[in-house]
């Protein structure tokens, strides 16, 4: 019968129409801002600089080594590297970004700095409600609006932050083991200079 | 398939004049291809096309490649006659010194075709053909008569490297707008400052368009405004 | 007088495929000519159509674009070969995946990597994802233009987030993926990803059954696609056609099939093939690729072994390929993609070429649309499936 196939897909659609009243399956909008979808976890959106004390900038992983501007495809993280070297977050002397900006226009969320960074300092956040009217500076994000805490950091990402952590709790510790056997090593030496010395050469 | 020098072989028996040369190419692919001169290129295409054992009749790509001017210094060997004295006495004395001497090696631009084939299943077959130079002697035969997918791609070409193709059948800008000027993937291409640009943190780009701004509004001085 | 042009029109069309525009003879009154886009809702983005009209009947159509060129090749060899990565996806932007597949591709031919097993799995199962949600995205397009209002795009989409969730839940992101990697894949799937894609897939027929239920039959569809757009297999070989459009014309060359890259081999799976080459078998060839890509799916899911996802001596950082040059093709779900690289030994490529499926299909789009009526020029265009950051990169 001539109108049978149209017949069949209205039957369809009345079905789908029917059904968005009975079942969750059919009704797929979802009314937003009113109300939202629960974040992925590993959605990213735009980069942002990780710290660890209470300290923001002390606390600062990054120690300028300037790899993620260098590796960037458009280009949008400019730093600065200090020039003297502070303490960070476990005490050993580093040097730090004295300016570190991304361009959130120009940024395409490609996830490569992340990728690059040999210190697990920058990470992608996923915020993405970032609208703002200034068009001349509203979207250059600067150091402070970048560092965000590892806190922060687990909370967003719970799976990856718990592996960076356990990743750097072994890196420190080689770093102790190794620490403490050249002090051994060295302590060792010392002892054994101070019973070589012969009788009498202090006086 | 047949191997590269088979097919060159089966070419120059077939379109006797055609002149064919083997590019080795280095790297893991093997995919080794053949140059060949612009003269009989048409008739080669033909028989690529209606050879029953080749039968090309997929043209897959057309790519335009840049190979500037270089400059290369090397060693030659000059011999000179010379006033030297040898044993107190001064003669004309023949010496052959090494010289460093630079050379400019003129470039070209090059349109490389890769061939497959649709009823044998077969490829690819890489093809390139240079121009003479790449300044005024930029033509190279068009081979759309023969594959009408080379229409697209041998305009694009042209749009942005400047080699003419004869016998295109409609050969004008295609990415670029028909205003255009200049050829913007030669390597030597430079690119414009009067962009119109968000400023953003870029220092370059804000310096030199900057400059670009104020230079404009030097040499038109301030007398195109409304009331005037 | 009408009846006579067409005739004129055909005639000229069985010329041969290398003829000059036709203009309609003197005395036949005055064409309009008009150009479709750049905007307009059915030229699936920025793209213009030159059309010379006779009344209704299209006498001359020459495509104009350009206006979404951002010169990605240009870009690409001032960058580092990873650094290109995330500019393909920006490629095909509906299909990122298979976009990465194709440089990743490239780059493995002219280093000579080797791809571990599993990260071939991978590969597959996320390709054969796009190829889904690509033509259920493309058909609902075409759809919409026909007139349909957005219903069966709707449908389309219902299925496409599920889809897009799961790369997001891998990759990061809904579309520009980013996830391939010269001599493997990014991360590791996990098998939650698994179980949750199986699930996906175990939906997926259903929903394809509801879409042929509310367009196959359709008397509407059927009596603006059938006998439109007649494309020859011939001119579909000799413009380099590739894709549905190719096969929607009975032309069996599948690269999948052809080149045996990756691990197609190990799936079973068919072509379709299409009898009349119009805008109907071309839709029916996308439903039926869809099909095959679910049977592909499930061999895929099932298969899939264990081991790593990238060879541990594959370098991220400071990769230099030595020099030469390799072209490789992926059978991308919009037609053949290819991407021809030339290497200097340096950091970033000396020459990076995309070979666009787009691009090329557009050549006989003329040649279609000539004699029929604008209405036609928009399913016909529509049926090509294209996407303009690939046609302009």
């Amino acid at each position: 019968m001539l109108g049978e196939g149209i017949l069949k897909g209205m039957a369809e659609t009345a079905r789908n129409f029917v059904g968005s009243f009975v079942s969750k399956e059919r009704l797929t909008t979802v009314e937003y801002p009113e109300e939202r979808i629960a974040a992925i976890e590993n959605a990213r959106v735009f980069p942002f600089l990780v710290y660890d004390t209470a300290d923001w900038e002390a606390g600062l992983r990054c120690v300028a080594c300037q790899i993620c501007e260098k590796e960037c495809p458009p280009k949008c993280i400019f730093i600065d590297k200090s020039k003297d070297k502070k303490p960070d977050a476990i005490g050993k002397q580093q040097f730090y970004p004295t300016r570190f900006d991304i361009d959130i226009s120009v940024c395409m969320s490609c996830q490569i700095c992340v990728e690059v960074c040999p210190f697990e300092a920058i990470k992608m956040d996923n915020e993405f409600e970032l609208a703002t009217d200034d068009r001349f500076g509203g979207l250059l994000l600067d150091r402070k609006q970048l560092a965000k805490p590892n806190e922060y950091y687990h909370q967003i990402h719970p799976t990856e932050a718990a592996a960076v952590d356990a990743r750097l709790a072994e890196e420190k510790a080689k770093a102790d083991a190794k620490a403490k056997g050249a002090a051994d090593a060295a302590a060792a030496k010392a002892a054994a200079v101070l019973a070589a010395k012969p009788e009498g050469a202090g006086d | 398939m047949k191997t590269v020098e088979e097919i060159k072989a089966a070419i120059e028996a077939a379109v006797p004049g055609a002149v064919v040369e083997i590019v080795l190419n280095p790297s893991p692919s093997g995919q080794h291809s053949l140059r060949l001169a612009p003269g009989h290129a048409v008739e080669v295409a033909q028989f690529l096309r209606d050879d029953a054992e080749l039968a090309l009749d997929f043209l897959s790509n057309v790519t335009g490649v840049d190979w500037p001017d270089k400059e290369i210094t090397e060693k030659v060997k000059v011999t000179r006659t010379v006033m030297k004295t040898v044993d107190g006495v001064e003669q004309q004395v023949e010496e052959t010194v090494d010289e460093a001497r630079k050379r400019v090696v003129p470039g070209y631009l090059e349109v490389v075709y890769h061939f497959f084939s649709m009823a044998k299943k077969h490829g690819p077959v890489v093809l390139r053909m240079r121009t003479v130079n790449r300044t005024d002697q930029v033509e190279l035969p068009s081979l759309t008569p023969i594959w009408r997918s080379a229409e697209f791609q041998e305009r694009e070409i042209f749009d942005l490297y400047g080699v003419v193709f004869t016998g295109h059948p409609d050969l004008r800008r295609l990415l670029m707008w028909d205003g255009f000027k200049d050829h913007p993937m030669r390597r030597d291409y430079v690119d414009p400052d009067d962009y119109e640009y968000e400023p953003t943190a870029h220092d370059a780009v804000l310096a030199r368009a900057a400059a670009h701004k104020a230079a404009q509004q030097s040499a038109s001085p301030e007398g195109t405004g409304v009331g005037q | 007088m009408t009846t006579t042009s067409t005739a004129f029109l055909r005639e000229k069309m069985e010329e041969g495929w290398n003829r000059p525009p036709v203009i309609a003879p003197e005395g036949e009154g005055e064409l309009l000519e008009i150009a479709m886009g750049p905007h307009h809702p059915s030229t699936h983005g920025v793209f213009r159509m030159d059309l010379a009209l006779d009344g209704e009947r299209v006498v001359r159509l020459k495509p104009v674009f350009g206006y979404l060129h951002r010169n990605h090749e240009k870009i690409a060899e001032q960058i580092s070969y990873l650094a290109s990565m995330p500019y393909t996806d920006r490629l095909d932007y509906i299909c990122s995946l298979t976009n990465n597949w194709a440089y990743a591709l490239a780059v493995e031919k002219l280093t000579g990597q080797e791809v571990p097993e599993r990260a071939e799995y991978i590969r597959v199962i996320l390709a054969e994802f796009t190829r889904i949600q690509n033509h259920a995205s493309a058909i609902g397009f075409l759809i919409q233009e026909m007139g349909a209002s957005g219903t069966p795009l709707m449908y389309a989409f219902k299925e496409r987030e599920k889809i897009l969730d799961l790369f997001e839940t891998l990759t990061g992101s809904r579309m520009m993926c980013n996830y391939m990697r010269f001599g493997g894949c990014r991360v590791d799937v996990s098998a939650a990803w698994l179980e949750e894609a199986r699930k996906v897939v175990a939906g997926l027929p259903r929903f394809i059954d509801e879409f042929e239920n509310l367009l196959s039959g359709n008397e509407i569809l059927m009596a603006r696609c059938q006998g439109v757009g007649i494309l020859r297999p011939e001119l579909a070989v000799n413009a380099g056609i590739t894709g549905p459009m190719l096969r929607g014309s009975g032309v069996n060359y599948d690269i999948r099939k052809v080149d045996h890259y990756g691990i197609y081999d190990r799936f079973k799976f068919r072509v379709p093939l299409g009898d009349h080459g119009d805008v109907y078998d071309r839709y029916m060839v996308r439903i039926l690729e869809m099909r095959e890509s679910i049977t592909i799916l499930n061999q895929a899911l099932k298969e899939i072994p264990g081991g790593p996802v990238m060879d541990p001596k594959a370098k991220i950082r400071g990769f230099r390929p030595k020099p030469g040059e390799a072209y490789g093709r992926i059978e991308a779900p919009k037609g053949e993609l290819g991407f021809y690289l030339i290497s200097d030994g340096g950091p970033n490529p000396y020459r990076y070429r995309v070979r666009p499926p787009s691009l090329v299909n557009l050549t006989v789009l003329e040649d279609m649309c000539l004699g029929s009526d604008v209405a036609d020029v928009v399913l016909i265009f529509g049926s090509v499936d294209i996407v303009l950051g690939e046609v302009d990169r």
